[in-house]
């Protein structure tokens, strides 16, 4: 995954890729069940993918999903759904880590910084005051830790989330866009130690999953 | 109606639900992101050139201001300070709103949130622009607003670190930058289905590049809404603070008037009261033009008209209590300050100050006036004029009275800083307007997480009903307290 940024600096391969690639996926969708499995030992297939309608459905797929043994998979929905993390066996997010790091930072770079410059570098005597009283310095202490913390927080999210990546092998799923909209899209990714195309898309489709299709990486 | 008593179930009492009618997921999505998608309406085009042409008043002014020196504006030896300060004060205020609904009010776990947030954390935006027109252009020789950062000077020396004026512009720059994370975080969501929707090829590379390639991944929403409960975490004590800091800007000093210690807490009422104001002006609009009234609701409206009563009887109280204390603590020029404010010169302007903030808004103890929406509307400006007024009487009336009676001076506007003041407002709406055309008002992917339809778990009624972000803050069910 980490060369996909490089590739698409440009940031117009959503258009391109969105285009014909869901076109091209468009003809994965309609293979018949007999012939994908041939497709599984080609070592083409990025993911086995289904569709869902609800947060309640999508829920129970990944718990089902968990429970045979699934680690690679993910599920794509319009907004959080809860508990989700829990049904797909996710751990907590490490971001509360990279923030304090972050605030910490702040907070030595706000003291050192206003040390140096207001008592070493050219200290000044003003209103008779210390040259560097820490009660004068608190705002600016913490509005650095919250400008850190805060600039911590943004690009540690996307850095764990690995984004921006303008393509993704999922965006070739002919009803992906439904993802962002009202649809709950589910994707078993093929470097699964339990990944069977055969298997997974008889588990998909017992769990109810729609326009279950396989997407090339 | 099961899933009417399903939005009900999180509060006690019986309230409307957060979102009217049969909505599903895809008509929220169509509702909101239709009004983006659809052709330009007329209506807007009209409202864009009167705000473009406000903006060049705007940007005459300033041009005037750059050319000749602040020389243009009315500003006297005493009131040194005056429509400049004003009219930063009273955009930074506004701002605070935003920040407000989208990180306190989430802290809270404070659904009815959804609907307007999106629009308030952009009007935050555009104002603390507005706000940021004057520190930027009152240093009169603009070029050298770089001045203002901690950079030393051609002898080494260093902007004075204990100076309130110094901790403002750390603590605005850091709010505005903040701000934007914050709002730029939420939004990528709702351009990720912008861009999935998008029927042209520029709408879709356009919305593409700022969506990053979301892709929905619930490994991505994990710490999404980590980053954005954190974010309303950091932003809240932020928001205390710039106003607080900007406070000090008057509290640090010894003029009579602006030295005391309810300033904070009472410059912070005051923000949150003129940015309630503002947001219900806005929305009262735009809820109209675009037919929002599903999404943003009347009892959207009478939460923030509940607000603005509470934050407005704050500044009544916290206008008492400088009375109180300017005659408990003995100080003959501080009660010299308070009478002057009251009785002297700018008495007009105190008592517009007065019935505007402090009289006008108890009328929203009524729930007749409450949920008119004329009513509201008509209050919400006052309160704007009031709040402005309020800047003005505190910073023009302590200093135009100052320690020498020699030096007393009667401030009058110049016809600039009638502009500048009136063209700020064109920045404002040019931007929001913008917004409007351009980006989600609403937003979307919160607003689809409090529909009854996004509760995963109908059985327990503390999951999937929250918003984004209060994944793992919320495992208790909130609503039991």
């Amino acid at each position: 995954m980490p060369r996909e940024p490089e590739r698409n600096k440009k940031g117009d391969r959503p258009a391109v890729d969105a285009g014909h690639a869901a076109a091209k996926a468009m003809s994965e969708a309609a293979v018949e069940p007999t012939t994908s499995s041939t497709e599984a030992d080609s070592g083409e297939v990025f993911a086995l993918m289904g569709r869902f309608e609800s947060p309640a459905e999508i829920t129970h797929a990944c718990e089902a999903l968990r429970d045979a043994g699934y680690k690679h998979f993910d599920a794509h929905t319009p907004f959080a759904v809860h508990g989700l993390e829990k049904a797909m066996g996710l751990p907590p997010s490490r971001l509360p880590f990279i923030v304090l790091g972050g605030g910490i930072t702040g907070l030595v770079s706000a003291i050192s910084f206003a040390y140096w410059s207001q008592a070493v570098d050219y200290p000044l005597v003003i209103g008779g005051k210390l040259a560097f009283s820490f009660q004068a310095f608190i705002p600016i202490f913490f509005e650095l830790t919250v400008l850190f913390a805060a600039f911590a927080t943004f690009f540690g999210m996307w850095g764990l989330n690995r984004l921006p990546t303008f393509f993704h092998p999922v965006h070739t799923y002919p009803s992906f866009h439904r993802a962002s909209d009202d649809s709950f899209i589910v994707s078993v990714e093929a470097r699964d130690p339990k990944f069977d195309m055969t298997k997974t898309r008889e588990l998909l489709e017992k769990l109810g999953a729609r326009e279950i299709g396989a997407v090339e990486a | 109606m099961s899933d009417l008593a399903m939005v009900q179930e999180d509060v006690p009492g019986k309230r409307v639900p957060l979102v009217l009618g049969k909505q599903d997921f895809h008509s929220v999505t169509e509702s909101v992101a239709g009004i983006v998608e659809g052709p330009t309406p007329h209506k807007w085009k009209l409202l864009f050139v009167l705000a473009l042409s406000i903006l060049l008043i705007l940007l005459g002014s300033l041009g005037r201001l750059v050319t000749k020196g602040i020389g243009v504006w009315g500003n006297n030896t005493t009131v040194g300070w005056a429509w400049d300060i004003t009219g930063f004060v009273f955009w930074i205020g506004i701002g605070h709103a935003g920040t407000l609904i989208s990180a306190i009010l989430f802290l809270f776990r404070q659904k009815w949130r959804t609907s307007i947030n999106r629009a308030a954390e952009a009007m935050t935006i555009f104002a603390v622009m507005s706000a940021g027109i004057y520190p930027l252009f009152h240093v009169g020789r603009v070029w050298f607003a770089y001045w203002l950062f901690p950079i030393p000077n051609q002898m080494g020396m260093w902007p004075n670190f204990k100076s309130p004026l110094f901790w403002d512009v750390c603590a605005v720059s850091t709010y505005a930058t903040v701000s934007i994370l914050f709002w730029y975080v939420g939004l990528v969501p709702d351009l990720a289905t912008l861009r999935d929707r998008a029927k042209t090829k520029t709408r879709q590379i356009v919305y593409g590049i700022f969506a990053l390639g979301w892709r929905g991944s619930h490994r991505h929403w994990l710490n999404y809404e980590r980053a954005y409960g954190i974010l309303a975490g950091l932003s809240a004590p932020l928001v205390l603070s710039v106003h607080t800091i900007v406070s000090f800007d008057f509290a640090v000093s010894i003029i009579p008037g602006w030295h005391t210690t309810i300033f904070p807490p009472y410059f912070v009422a005051g923000a949150i009261f003129s940015g309630f104001a503002m947001v219900m002006t806005l929305m009262i609009i735009a809820r109209k033009a675009f037919g929002l009234e599903r999404l943003i609701t009347m009892r959207h409206l009478e939460n923030m008209n509940k607000v603005i009563v509470a934050t407005g009887t704050m500044v009544g109280y916290a206008y008492a209590v400088e009375f109180f204390i300017a005659w408990y603590s003995g100080n003959p020029y501080e009660s010299f300050a308070l009478m002057n404010r009251a009785f002297g010169p700018y008495k007009w302007a105190y008592w517009t100050m007065v019935s505007c903030n402090v009289i006008f808004p108890q009328l929203f103890w009524f729930k007749k006036v409450r949920t008119s929406i004329p009513a509201m509307f008509v209050i919400s400006i006052i309160v704007n004029i009031g709040m402005w007024f309020e800047r003005f009487v505190i910073i023009v009336t302590s200093l135009s009275r100052d320690f020498l009676p020699s030096s007393w001076a009667y401030f009058r506007p110049t016809i600039f800083d009638i502009t500048t003041f009136f063209g700020t407002f064109g920045l404002f709406m040019t931007m929001f307007l913008l917004f409007l055309r351009f980006l989600p008002m609403v937003a979307i992917g919160e607003v689809k997480s409090v529909l009854p339809a996004a509760d995963a778990h109908p059985h327990h009624d503390d999951d999937g009903h929250d918003a984004p972000g209060s994944e793992g803050m919320s495992k208790e069910p909130v609503h039991a307290a």
